[in-house]
């Protein structure tokens, strides 16, 4: 079941923007460090952990990387798949697991929607957003998820 | 290399040793020939001299080196540090790469960084050059005037994202490319063909990584122990099928035949020659595949008098 919606991007990005747009009508409430926070990191530990391995980064871009969280990449990388993919297109580093950005790429293939933003450069991960509430944060805290001048 | 002369530059392996003399020796062996010197940051996650270290030591002595910066063992705030330092010591052309992971190299239980991923890396850079502030937005009161590079790796899946990621690199930055070790020419080709139509071959020059195999046993390792490297069976049994004394000679051959025909793609601005513990031979083979001489070679940007003559 899990695996099966795993693979279903073009059914979970549908999920996102459902979600987003339900969300946002509320955004008033849903404020950094607010009441909501806490309920919200619980959701979104119960739902995409099992689903995702989301590592609750608190900034989640996982709509424009195929819907595969990059934080699973040994090298966290979130910008494409390193030099070191192997030919049968495993990790460099743990050879019996798939390359996430492989996975990533072929996902990103079936998302008419948000399929194209896998070529978006991504910025660096905003370390102290960690163990917050990605969706929140997605409302109220893009600066602190872009550096200045960062899309100049 | 804008002056469109095919561009050679050689990868330099940082010594275990605290004597600068050390990364003199192999250095003079590749300035003669070569356009610009890359001294490799840990490369396999193994701890050598810096490449800091060694750039510093290459430019007192006048070389023009390439520093490879990895994202494995800093994180933001080093390496935004070490390239006003570098910059400082005069290093002018930076690569930046993500790095292979701690597990390649003989300190595994090493804690990875990876703070940035190569993109983010070039981007930042591009920042310091371009836009004269830090990561954070602070200024910077004199900016370095960075050459910035990037690697690619046409022969691993997933092939068809490998040159939109190219694209992404030119985008964060990347005034030049240099390739993994391409022995697998006609998927390079295919590679080609699509960076051409992305019309990327205009906006940074291509450097094809190339290397001789010493032999097919070393073949073998290489392919199955170096993350990224491909080499096709019939260039493995092309070196089985000489005795092992020749396969030395085989293996440079190969690599010259391969820089002869990487040279004719359309795009391509020149070669990055890595020869892993056999340096003497960069000479030989830069010679042999008709490269030389590079002596008249000017300073970065200028036009030579020589180039139409040498076109």
């Amino acid at each position: 079941m899990l695996r099966r919606l795993q693979d279903s991007p073009h059914f979970l990005e549908i999920v996102y923007q459902a979600v987003y747009r339900m969300l946002s009508p509320f955004q008033r409430w849903l404020t950094p460090g607010g009441r909501a926070e806490g309920l919200f990191v619980g959701l979104e530990r119960l739902s995409k952990g099992p689903l995702f391995d989301c590592r609750m980064c608190g900034q989640c871009v996982l709509h424009q990387t195929g819907m595969t969280c990059p934080m699973t990449c040994p090298k966290n990388l979130r910008n494409g798949p390193c030099g070191g993919v192997r030919l049968d297109g495993t990790c460099e580093i743990y050879p019996d697991r798939p390359c996430i950005w492989v996975q990533a790429w072929e996902r990103s293939r079936r998302m008419p929607v948000y399929g194209s933003e896998i070529l978006q450069l991504q910025a660096p991960v905003n370390h102290s957003l960690k163990d917050t509430s990605a969706w929140i944060n997605d409302f109220h805290l893009q600066q602190k998820m872009t550096p200045v001048g960062w899309d100049e | 290399m804008r002056s469109g002369r095919f561009a050679v530059t050689a990868e330099l392996n940082p010594p275990d040793s605290a004597d600068p003399q050390s990364v003199y020796e192999r250095a003079l062996v590749l300035a003669e020939v070569c356009d610009a010197i890359n001294a490799t940051d840990a490369s396999g996650a193994n701890v050598h001299m810096s490449s800091v270290g060694v750039c510093a030591l290459l430019t007192r002595a006048g070389y023009e080196p390439v520093m490879q910066v990895s994202c494995r063992d800093r994180n933001r705030i080093a390496i935004q540090g070490d390239l006003l330092g570098a910059a400082a010591m005069g290093v002018r052309n930076v690569l930046c790469l993500t790095g292979d992971g701690v597990q390649a190299g003989d300190q595994p239980e090493a804690k990875p960084v990876f703070d940035l991923d190569s993109i983010a890396l070039l981007r930042m850079a591009r920042m310091l050059r371009d836009q004269g502030h830090f990561l954070s937005g602070r200024k910077l009161d004199v900016t370095p005037k960075f050459f910035l590079g990037a690697a690619a790796n046409p022969f691993i899946p997933p092939y068809d994202f490998r040159p939109l990621r190219l694209a992404k690199k030119i985008e964060a930055g990347a005034d030049f490319i240099q390739t993994q070790y391409c022995f697998d020419v006609p998927r390079f080709c295919q590679y080609m063909d699509a960076v051409r139509d992305l019309g990327l071959h205009e906006r940074a020059y291509i450097l094809v990584g190339v290397g001789p195999l010493r032999s097919a046993k070393a073949a073998e390792w290489m392919r199955s122990h170096v993350p990224g490297v491909v080499i096709p069976d019939e260039i493995v049994r092309r070196l089985s099928g000489v005795p092992p004394s020749k396969q030395r000679e085989e293996g440079k051959r190969i690599c010259i035949e391969i820089i002869q025909q990487v040279r004719e793609i359309a795009g391509v601005s020149g070669v990055h020659v890595m020869a892993y513990r056999q340096e003497e031979l960069v000479a030989e083979i830069i010679e042999e595949a008709g490269l030389l001489p590079r002596r008249w070679r000017s300073e970065l940007g200028q036009t030579n008098p020589c180039e139409e003559v040498m076109v």
